[in-house]
């Protein structure tokens, strides 16, 4: 639950209101010339119809240099983040040689395996070597080799489950299995601010699909209730199954999933549940074994359990944990594992090798360090902005920590500003939030020493007095705003 | 009788009738009000009105809405008893692949034995090329395995953008855009221009992929028959008609280049002459015509003699000729922008590792400056084809020049199921004697297509002569045993 201040929510439906109409007052003027000139269509539809993309053109290519900034190094700590200038108001963007070295509060490094690593660096090599960068099949025709299975039976170890599947990407590995579980007659209930490829994944499927509000379990309760008790839409048949799927930590919120009541909910109702732990495998937990070693779940209680390796392993691909028969059964139907190039077998030995650092079967403590490390940074960085007066969404512990701008102005400025004095930090709008809500998202890494956390609460600090996202007086506590608010989800 | 009983109803009626002239003749019938007489009916008639008006009053009957109290929802939830989360698993299920000891080149070692390898897609045998580890290593030293992002958020790398530039250089397109997963472009690009309402025309031997697209988009899907162009012209034919009037309706033609699932080529010029005279867009998957096909690699387009730029929106997924992984989309500069915010895999997923990008440049750049491993690969598909075609109880169902050589049953048994089955068992003996690894087309449940199951053999320019000759040699021999045993 965000409280958005009146003011703030007036003037920021006022600017997108000025955005709306400036916008459209140019697609009178560009329909007119279109109309003027010869029509390059020849009769096909063009791509784009009325207002589909007038987001794009009217707003975001405004601040189009606040996104997609290309760097030329690894997303370590410290980044090399190459400029760009325009020369036709920011429609295209061209690359130059110059390159700035920034502080990067952007990337999902959470373990700090994306640069070289002592022990994981030599063996992807070596691995590279002896299995070349592909396949080139399936992973049911030539494409599961010995490291594939190792890569497996780790990955089953790591989440304490009995068997694992992996596939080659994150974003398929949620939408190729939903449609497998579910289908016709049975319902997902999901999270209101779950992933895009859930969201896809669970349409893909053909299921019913319900929401509930954004980690609320009393709320997941009442749904479940009422939808048990009415049965599919129009037939009022039972439903064959019904699954709920959450996430471990929230990307766009850096919350973390109330889990263990989530659970209880889902077991009291039959409900299988889903977790997604793309943000907090590896992340968080005693010893990186994500949300449910943190807030103390048995990972017997949860049916499916789903990751990347994308973000605290510094790889690629991702991951389904789950009983034997449902892998077994997995690896039956599954598109993905049919008909998807197996995983980089460099990346897979990247996978094996950053966990056994984490769980220091490399002989050394470097993993148990590089927890204590984030979780001791991501708590420092969250307690200084709460006191700066920052607006700061999430939970302790969670490194990933989101301020909120609200204004559509302050998102290229705050982006721009911080850039200027080599902070890099990722600013996020619609569509990846809701309108209202644009902010800025600090993932913070075990790779940052305490002088780059606090240069960069310096930095974060000024650009902040000067774009005036400081919507808390600074104190350490919040101030309770009272009835002046508007509550928002 | 019926005398008696006619005069009594006759009292009767006199009766009534003698009573409502008493009644209409009262005196208070007679009267007048303001000059106007009031008749006696009028009386009735106020009678009739308040009865309406009294009837009007009620409500109307609706049965009582009694929503269900706690308990009963409590009892429902209690006795609701959930399906399994998965089927219970059959003995068929256990299949487990053949597991790699080593890279997945023309000769791989399964088991500890080396065997001719079919099985991958490698066709211009570049798994293990010096050039393209060396592009590799070089670039896990310089960024890392993982890019750490999606290309919004910082993890757009300078290797990225070389790798789009090349790629359009290459096919000779305005621009492309990278996907980090070759079965993810698909899905996602179709949804990203086509929306509820718009039309589709695809052909029904399409892969799981843009199947799983299709569904995504929202779209009306008509499915013309496996590569026919009778049939996608009558189809083209009767849409046209139908939706004659309505405006700025897109519409697409979605096929593959080479089909996955039977190994035939989509004959691009008939397409291109529909295309141009329906007014349908292409979109058109290259994935295993891409540095197979034409005389430089180009693909479909280039074997057709045609300009890439004819078709509107090219795919191809680079876990094949390209020997790396992730996949691309390319076309003219306002089909790749629409994309870059728009297509749900480019925006919400992790971009492609480094590594393999910079792999899919090296890839290009050996394509274009050795020509000959075309030429090689072109003659190792004849070479197979012929050794293929005499193999008793199997046809090929695909076309000469596709680097997927796919072998059917002359005669199915009936089920697809048995049918896969008795290939498995081909592709098992044939791997487990002869130590050569060819595999079937095996389907999801989740896959629509229909068309026959069968044996595939990648071929590869990596395959040596008498590699080929032992497979055909080998195929023949355990399908004539199996098959043999069989009938």
């Amino acid at each position: 639950m965000i409280a958005i201040p009146y003011l703030t929510a007036l003037t920021t439906y006022f600017s997108y209101g000025l955005l709306f109409a400036f916008g459209q007052f140019r697609d009178f003027f560009r329909k007119i010339f279109d109309w003027c000139s010869a029509n390059s269509l020849q009769g096909y539809a063009p791509i784009c119809l009325g207002l589909e993309d007038f987001y794009i053109r009217r707003l975001y290519l405004r601040i189009q240099d606040c996104f997609g900034r290309p760097i030329a190094s690894a997303p370590d700590a410290w980044f090399d983040v190459v400029e760009r200038y325009s020369n036709d108001s920011n429609k295209t963007l061209k690359r130059t040689d110059k390159i700035s070295r920034c502080l990067n509060l952007g990337s999902y490094n959470y373990l700090g395996f994306a640069a070289a690593d002592e022990y994981c660096t030599p063996r992807v090599v070596g691995t590279l070597k002896k299995y070349s960068p592909s396949t080139c099949s399936t992973r049911v025709d030539g494409g599961t080799t010995a490291l594939h299975n190792e890569l497996e039976e780790c990955v089953a170890n790591f989440v304490r489950k009995p068997a694992a599947i992996v596939f080659g990407m994150g974003y398929v590995t949620n939408s190729a299995i939903l449609p497998v579980l579910m289908g016709k007659g049975s319902l997902i209930i999901s999270d209101s601010l779950n992933h895009n490829s859930i969201v896809n994944g669970a349409r893909g499927s053909g299921a019913t699909i319900r929401v509930f509000q954004h980690n609320m379990p009393s709320h997941l309760e009442e749904v479940l209730r009422e939808q048990i008790a009415e049965g599919q839409p129009r037939t009022h048949r039972p439903w064959k199954k019904i699954m709920v799927i959450v996430e471990g930590i929230y990307s766009m919120e850096g919350e973390l999933c109330k889990l263990p009541e989530i659970i209880a909910v889902c077991k009291k109702y039959k409900a299988y549940i889903y977790l997604d732990e793309a943000h907090s495998i590896g992340a968080v937990g005693k010893t990186g074994r994500g949300v449910c070693e943190l807030l103390g779940v048995d990972t017997a209680d949860v049916d499916i359990m789903m990751g990347t390796f994308t973000k605290s392993f510094g790889s690629c691909g991702g991951y389904i944990a789950g009983s034997k028969e449902l892998i077994q059964y997995l690896k039956y139907t599954c598109p993905a594992h049919l008909y998807a190039t197996s995983i980089s077998p460099p990346a897979a030995q990247q996978i094996i090798s950053s966990i056994k650092v984490i769980l220091g079967e490399d002989g050394s403590n470097r993993g148990a360090q590089k927890l204590a490390q984030i979780r001791e940074n991501s708590n420092f960085f969250r307690s200084e902005l709460q006191k700066m007066g920052f607006e700061v969404l999430g939970d302790n512990d969670s490194p990933v920590m989101p301020i909120m701008l609200y204004n559509p102005a302050k998102i290229p400025a705050f982006s721009r500003e911080c850039l200027k004095q080599n902070v890099a930090v990722v600013t996020v709008a619609f569509p990846a939030t809701p309108l209202l809500l644009a902010r800025a998202r600090i993932c913070i890494s075990a790779a940052h020493s305490r002088e780059d956390l606090i240069k960069a609460l310096q930095v974060i600090s000024r650009v902040g007095d000067l774009v005036g996202i400081k919507y808390f007086p600074a104190e350490p506590t919040k101030q309770d705003q009272g009835g002046k608010s508007v509550k928002y989800d | 009788m019926d005398a008696v009983m006619a005069s009594a109803v006759m009292n009767f009626v006199n009766a009534t009738l003698d009573c409502v002239k008493f009644a209409l003749d009262a005196p208070s019938a007679r009267a007048v009000v303001f000059g106007v007489h009031i008749g006696g009916h009028l009386f009735i008639e106020v009678f009739l009105l308040v009865v309406i008006l009294f009837l009007l009053s009620q409500k109307s009957y609706k049965p009582p809405k009694r929503p269900l109290t706690n308990k009963e929802i409590d009892e429902l939830c209690e006795e609701w008893v959930p399906g399994p989360l998965i089927p219970s698993l059959d003995k068929e299920l256990l299949y487990e692949p053949p597991v790699l000891e080593s890279a997945a080149g023309p000769h791989s070692i399964i088991n500890g034995k080396e065997v001719v390898n079919f099985a991958s897609a490698n066709y211009l045998g570049l798994i293990g090329h010096p050039k393209l580890l060396e592009s590799c290593s070089s670039a896990l030293a310089k960024y890392g395995v993982g890019s750490c992002g999606p290309r919004g958020f910082y993890g757009t790398i300078d290797v990225h953008l070389d790798c789009e530039t090349r790629i359009a250089k290459f096919l000779g397109t305005p621009d492309s855009i990278l996907y980090s997963y070759g079965l993810s472009t698909m899905f996602s690009a179709i949804p990203a221009f086509s929306k509820k309402g718009d039309i589709i025309v695809a052909d029904e031997g399409v892969h799981w992929g843009i199947q799983n697209g299709l569904h995504l988009s929202r779209s009306t899907v008509v499915y013309f028959k496996h590569n026919d162009m009778d049939s996608l012209r009558e189809t083209l034919e009767k849409i046209t008609s139908k939706y004659k009037r309505t405006k700025n309706l897109r519409r697409y033609i979605v096929v593959e280049a080479v089909y996955q699932n039977s190994g035939q080529i989509a004959p691009l010029d008939e397409i291109i002459k529909l295309k141009e005279k329906y007014r349908f867009r292409v979109l058109m998957d290259e994935s295993n015509s891409l540095g197979v096909l034409g005389s430089s690699g180009r693909g479909l387009t280039e074997y057709y003699g045609v300009s890439a730029e004819k078709i509107d929106i090219i795919t191809a997924a680079m876990g094949h000729a390209l020997a790396t992984e992730g996949g691309f989309c390319t076309g003219n500069a306002r089909v790749i922008d629409h994309q870059r915010l728009s297509s749900s895999g480019y925006v919400f997923s992790a971009s492609l590792p480094p590594y393999l990008a910079s792999a899919a440049i090296t890839a290009i750049d050996i394509v274009e400056e050795n020509p000959n491993l075309i030429t090689k690969l072109k003659s190792n598909i004849a070479m197979l084809w012929k050794g293929l075609s005499k193999i008793p109880g199997f046809t090929i169902a695909s076309n000469p020049e596709s680097p997927i050589v796919y072998l059917r049953l002359e005669k199915s048994t009936g089920s697809m199921k048995d049918d896969l089955n008795l290939l498995e068992n081909i592709a098992e003996r044939v791997l487990k004697e002869e130590s050569v690894f060819v595999v079937t087309s095996k389907r999801s449940t989740l896959d629509k297509c229909r068309l026959p199951v069968g044996i595939r053999l990648f071929v590869s320019a990596g395959h040596s002569e008498s590699d080929l000759l032992k497979a055909s040699e080998s195929l023949k021999k355990v399908a004539a045993s199996v098959l043999g045993d069989h009938n």
